[in-house]
């Protein structure tokens, strides 16, 4: 196998890995906070 | 309940996008969306008028887009929130605009982030090819988007100081590029005068040049959407988006330049990517080195600002209810609109892997444009319902109505030239807008707290 091709795999395994993570770290924020509170910003205001 | 949260202070508590960004981060936001668009896509404007009709679109489009970067400094200045345009045109002009310019926000940075990540995969593969292998693009141009989305995802000041390193970088190969080909030297490399030619198609031919002439500078608006998260928005935004829009004027010059000089218009009209093809001819292994990072760099500096801008606005969108408000949720971690970023992920992809690159390009670029038709409306709105001193400005625009009558006019020009190669795509992108705007207005309206959308602390309009 040349090393384009494990280049390919290894474009598509990474690429994988990253979106996993996103969506399980998403679902875990939705999980763990309250709606409400993950809503809350609004325009204009400062922190 | 939250588990991390108290139960006594859940109620008080907010969650915002953090202000962490100086006006270089503006700079980077801006020209590297931007700065792409010297490395490909311009030189399409060759193939339609000449390189002499190149450059007049050059620097036509190029007051275009001056009248836009006035005109949106003085109103974000004084709007600052993040959604940037789309923010302006619901306090100034209302709901309806305002969704419209969202969309419009939204659909013209997912397409050129589309774009981007075509443009490297094409590279890549292109370089396989030169070692005697057919790449699969699909699974570089999912890595870059996936890659930048998590970048995205976990924070704008790291995403934005990135951005910044790899703008400079790519816009450093161009200013390498025009001084190693030593112009002060006459009958060096540059050979402008057995290669410029007179207008090959006339004068109509410069206005069709004029639709890929706003490849130059598409997206400089960008700097707007990071409004809410600039430490000081009055000051950082007009100067990073005036100061952006200056290295895209010189860049683009510097471009057209070096790449009139060594390559035919013939030829340059139809390259795919015309600096590095043009650092080939010089056969200098070092300049070809530089531009083909140049240009990989500028690709994914500009991918990865779309990302940024898409999201603000979709999360701006859906803050308001004017999308389903799931959407105007901010990370508690990383204050992003991670859903937002998460969410455009698979439409920008998919563009990617459907629609052909010239489609996509043509499609960001309707969209823009759609876009600066409607700031001279907004500007002049602007100024007559809270004329000058009655709010407080962070920057005001000389020599107003002028700018604003300008971009119009430049606007309707554009639109002609457009037509002219690609009415189809004009009419479907307008349809696809009329029926959108038919959704909001008899459907999605309702669920909009109408009096929760006007956030801006501006005495009443002057007339009402």
């Amino acid at each position: 196998m040349s090393l384009w091709a494990l280049a390919e795999y290894a474009a598509w395994a990474v690429s994988a890995a990253i979106l996993l993570w996103m969506l399980g770290d998403m679902l875990r924020v939705d999980r763990d906070y309250d709606e409400e509170l993950l809503t809350s910003s609004r325009e204009g205001e400062i922190e | 309940m939250s588990a991390s949260m108290p139960e006594t202070t859940a109620d008080t508590r907010k969650i915002s996008l953090l202000r962490v960004l100086g006006p270089g981060h503006i700079w980077a936001l801006g020209v590297g969306i931007v700065l792409v668009g010297e490395f490909m896509g311009w030189n399409f404007a060759v193939g339609k008028g000449g390189a002499v009709g190149a450059l007049i679109a050059c620097w036509v489009i190029g007051i275009l887009y001056t009248c836009v970067a006035m005109i949106d400094s003085e109103v974000t200045s004084t709007v600052a929130a993040a959604g940037g345009q789309y923010a302006q045109a619901k306090h100034i002009i209302g709901p309806l605009m305002a969704f419209n310019v969202g969309l419009y926000l939204v659909m013209a940075y997912t397409m050129l982030e589309a774009g981007d990540a075509l443009v490297v995969g094409d590279l890549l593969a292109s370089v396989a090819a030169q070692t005697g292998h057919v790449l699969q693009r699909e699974p570089f141009v999912l890595l870059t988007v996936a890659v930048l989305a998590w970048l995205n995802y976990r924070g704008v000041f790291m995403t934005l100081t990135v951005n910044f390193v790899i703008t400079a970088v790519a816009f450093l190969s161009i200013l390498v590029f025009f001084f190693a080909s030593a112009p002060w030297a006459g009958g060096g490399m540059l050979q402008h005068k057995a290669l410029l030619t007179d207008l090959p198609y006339g004068w109509l031919g410069v206005l069709a040049a004029m639709h890929f002439g706003i490849w130059f500078y598409l997206g400089i608006e960008g700097t707007c959407q990071a409004a809410e998260e600039v430490r000081s928005p009055a000051r950082s935004l007009p100067y990073g988006t005036m100061s952006g829009m200056i290295t895209l004027l010189i860049a683009a010059t510097l471009t057209w330049y070096v790449c009139t000089g060594l390559l035919p218009w013939e030829y340059l009209g139809r390259a795919i990517t015309p600096l590095y093809d043009a650092a080939m001819v010089t056969g200098n292994a070092w300049l070809e080195v530089m531009l083909f990072v140049g240009t990989l760099f500028a690709a994914v500096a500009s991918a990865n600002g779309c990302i940024n801008d898409a999201s603000r606005a979709w999360f701006s969108m859906g803050r308001d209810r004017y999308l389903p408000s799931w959407f105007g949720a901010v990370h508690p971690r990383y204050r992003t609109p991670y859903r937002s970023i998460l969410f455009l992920v698979p439409i920008a992809v998919a563009f990617a892997y459907v629609v052909p690159l010239d489609q996509v390009v043509t499609f960001s670029i309707l969209s823009g444009l759609l876009g600066y038709t409607f700031m001279p409306v907004n500007m002049i709105l602007f100024r007559k319902k809270w004329p000058l001193g009655s709010i407080t400005r962070g920057y005001i625009h000389p020599f107003h109505p002028l700018p604003a009558l300008l971009l119009l006019a430049l606007c309707a020009m554009t639109y002609v030239a457009i037509f002219l190669g690609y009415g189809t795509q004009l009419a479907a992108m307008l349809v696809f807008y009329i029926v959108a705007s038919a959704w909001f207005a008899f459907h999605r309206y309702r669920f909009v707290r109408r009096g929760d959308q006007f956030t801006m602390p501006w005495p009443r309009p002057k007339g009402y």
